[in-house]
């Protein structure tokens, strides 16, 4: 080995600006306090690996048991203690996929009212009411849609779409009330607030430039949203649909007081269905077998790497619109 | 090519969609409000408060016991998540700018998205299943690891907000670093801390999901930490999906208190930060 050139002085190498880098290491304090920090903050990583650990050691004898074929089998027998998820999944997806079809092009409608064309006096009031419907407690929403939701969609709009729409394999069945129709469309109002509100701080970050280009060509207000605004903001919104998706796979307490809790596949919207948290709520407190804990694990371990893998997808997306400004992370 | 007029009705026509996604978007919230308040008023009165719940078949009782309940385990989420929070958050703030910060963020952002069910499996797993019991603490635990990245999050953005010519003010004046950071620009930062804490505890306070398999819920009213404990959402949904109309009715009356409870917490959020503005 030949001598390496001497390394540069500590302090030639450049800096981040604004992290007042020269002043390191000036008082014993500010030490302390940089580690005391690091400390708790690194206290969220950890939590992360403890949490995604204590799920998979807790669904270990149940992955022992069903390996991955538990993803893909129809069977939920507590009293054999035979399992598997596959109707719970796809009731999971197939409940969120109901609410995005109703919530996203409300949501969407939302975003663009409140950046285009509603009054300025309208915007500040009605951007609050859309965030107090994220504020309403889960439960609340379940009670709402019991006592409420149902007996109006079953009394009052099924009795009139019924002649239209049961020969629709999506209406086949008799409507009772709890239904996966019921727990979407409660779905779409719980997540239709996150949607709204990311949508629309993409909408913000629009550059006036596009716009005024667009209106300067002749195009009509809703031509330059549709034609210039949406298409310069979609990643952005398809990060927001993303994201209200991954709220909308996980929400627990309405969906469980109005799915009717059915370990069945069907394509029928009005026929009671079920849901991985909705199953895990249900069935925790009541499991009498180590086998059956341990299948609710497993769910729970599925729910949360599906819900880590759609965060993840949702917040790049915006990222790449949003890059260098807060406000699209301060809407999340 | 559709006509000039064409184009301008079509314009309209949506432009009253979006009014009309709008106002559908505000219905359901008007709706469960007035609901709330038709069902629920008529229902509290002083034993409503002062109570707790009586066996099932007999009327009166009343919810005490799951607000002493919802007090503690919010209280006790504080007191665990906030300081994480807080510090956290000044760490991204102050420090945060490299691969460090970048996973902080990352994470914080990751956990505030994983399910509350799944946060109660993992207070289940992690501490009621090794201690033999449910108890409050547990509760208390998984509701702190939902309100520690929202905290997190949002002193980071307060701090960001700081203006630097008070860091070097500070510093001009002879602080050490940490002083200022602590003394100036946390302080600076201060109303908007709280405000970010207000908000995380309104959205703590409504969750029923990570208290089913932790708090477990109770019919007394306890204040021990390490027994079952009774919570507001925890209560309204076992009255609420329980056979009997007197605990649908106090149900409502229930699911009335915990959102006056909430939106007092929003409106103190934004009070405290209005404040902020006007002294700025």
């Amino acid at each position: 080995m030949t001598s390496a050139p001497a390394a540069p002085p500590r302090e030639a190498r450049p800096r981040a600006s604004g992290e007042w880098q020269a002043l390191r290491g000036v008082s014993r304090g500010d030490v302390v306090y940089r580690v005391v920090l690091t400390a708790l903050a690194l206290i969220l990583p950890a939590l992360l690996l403890i949490i995604a650990g204590e799920l998979v050691v807790g669904a270990w004898p149940a992955i022992r048991q069903f390996g991955a074929g538990f993803l893909t089998r129809s069977v939920w027998d507590p009293v054999v203690g035979d399992f598997g998820a596959l109707p719970l999944i796809v009731g999971t997806l197939y409940t969120s996929l109901v609410a995005m079809v109703i919530a996203v092009p409300l949501a969407l409608g939302v975003a663009i009212f409140l950046t285009e064309f509603a009054p300025r006096w309208l915007r500040r009031p009605v951007a609050t009411l859309v965030e107090l419907l994220a504020a309403v407690p889960s439960v609340i929403y379940g009670l709402w849609g019991v006592f409420v939701l149902l007996p109006v969609l079953r009394d009052g709009l099924w009795p009139m779409l019924r002649p239209a729409l049961s020969w629709l394999p999506f209406f086949r069945g008799a409507f009772y009330g709890p239904s996966v129709l019921a727990a979407g469309v409660i779905l779409s109002i719980m997540v239709l607030p996150y949607i709204a509100a990311v949508s629309r701080e993409v909408l913000l970050a629009v550059p006036a430039s596009q716009r005024e280009g667009a209106l300067a060509l002749g195009a009509t207000r809703w031509e330059t949203v549709w034609t210039v605004i949406l298409p310069y903001g979609r990643a952005g919104i398809v990060g927001a649909v993303i994201l209200g998706l991954g709220r909308a796979l996980g929400e627990t307490m309405a969906v469980t007081m109005l799915i009717g809790n059915r370990h069945e596949i069907s394509l029928s919207l009005i026929e009671p269905g079920y849901t991985i948290a909705a199953a895990i709520a249900n069935e925790f407190a009541e499991a009498a077998t180590d086998i059956h804990l341990s299948a609710l694990v497993y769910i729970a371990l599925v729910l949360f790497g599906l819900s880590v893998l759609i965060n993840a997808i949702a917040r790049w997306l915006i990222w790449r619109v949003a890059r260098g400004s807060a406000a699209g992370s301060s809407a999340l | 090519m559709a006509s000039r007029l064409g184009r301008k009705l079509f314009g309209a026509a949506m432009t009253g969609a979006t009014y009309a996604a709008a106002a559908l978007a505000i219905l359901p919230l008007a709706a469960i409000l007035a609901m709330l308040v038709a069902k629920g008023a008529g229902s509290l009165d002083w034993n409503f408060f002062t109570q707790p719940m009586v066996p099932a078949g007999e009327t009166g009782g009343g919810f005490a016991h799951a607000i002493v309940g919802t007090l503690i385990i919010v209280g006790l989420a504080c007191a665990i998540g906030v300081p994480v929070g807080i510090g956290a958050g000044v760490y991204l703030a102050e420090f945060g700018s490299g691969t460090l910060g970048w996973l902080v963020r990352f994470v914080a952002d990751t956990l505030n998205g994983i399910p509350s069910i799944v946060i109660g499996i993992f207070a289940w797993t992690w501490i009621v299943r090794p201690s033999g019991k449910f108890t409050a603490f547990a509760g208390g635990v998984a509701l702190a690891v939902i309100l520690v990245p929202i905290v997190a999050r949002t002193t980071e953005e307060m701090v960001r907000l700081v203006p630097n010519s008070l860091r070097e003010a500070a510093l001009a004046l002879g602080y050490p670093r940490w002083r200022t950071s602590l003394q100036v620009v946390v302080r600076t930062a201060g109303p908007g801390i709280i405000t970010g804490c207000l908000v995380a505890m309104a959205r703590v306070a409504g969750e029923t999901a990570p208290l089913l398999f932790t708090a477990l819920g109770s019919l007394y009213v306890s204040t021990r930490l390490f027994e079952p404990m009774a919570a507001l959402p925890l209560q309204i949904y076992v009255f609420a999906t329980g056979p009997y109309d007197e605990w649908h009715r106090q149900a409502w009356a229930g699911a009335l208190v915990l959102i006056v409870l909430v939106l007092l917490l929003g409106i103190a959020a934004r009070i405290v930060t209005r404040g902020r503005r006007e002294r700025a």
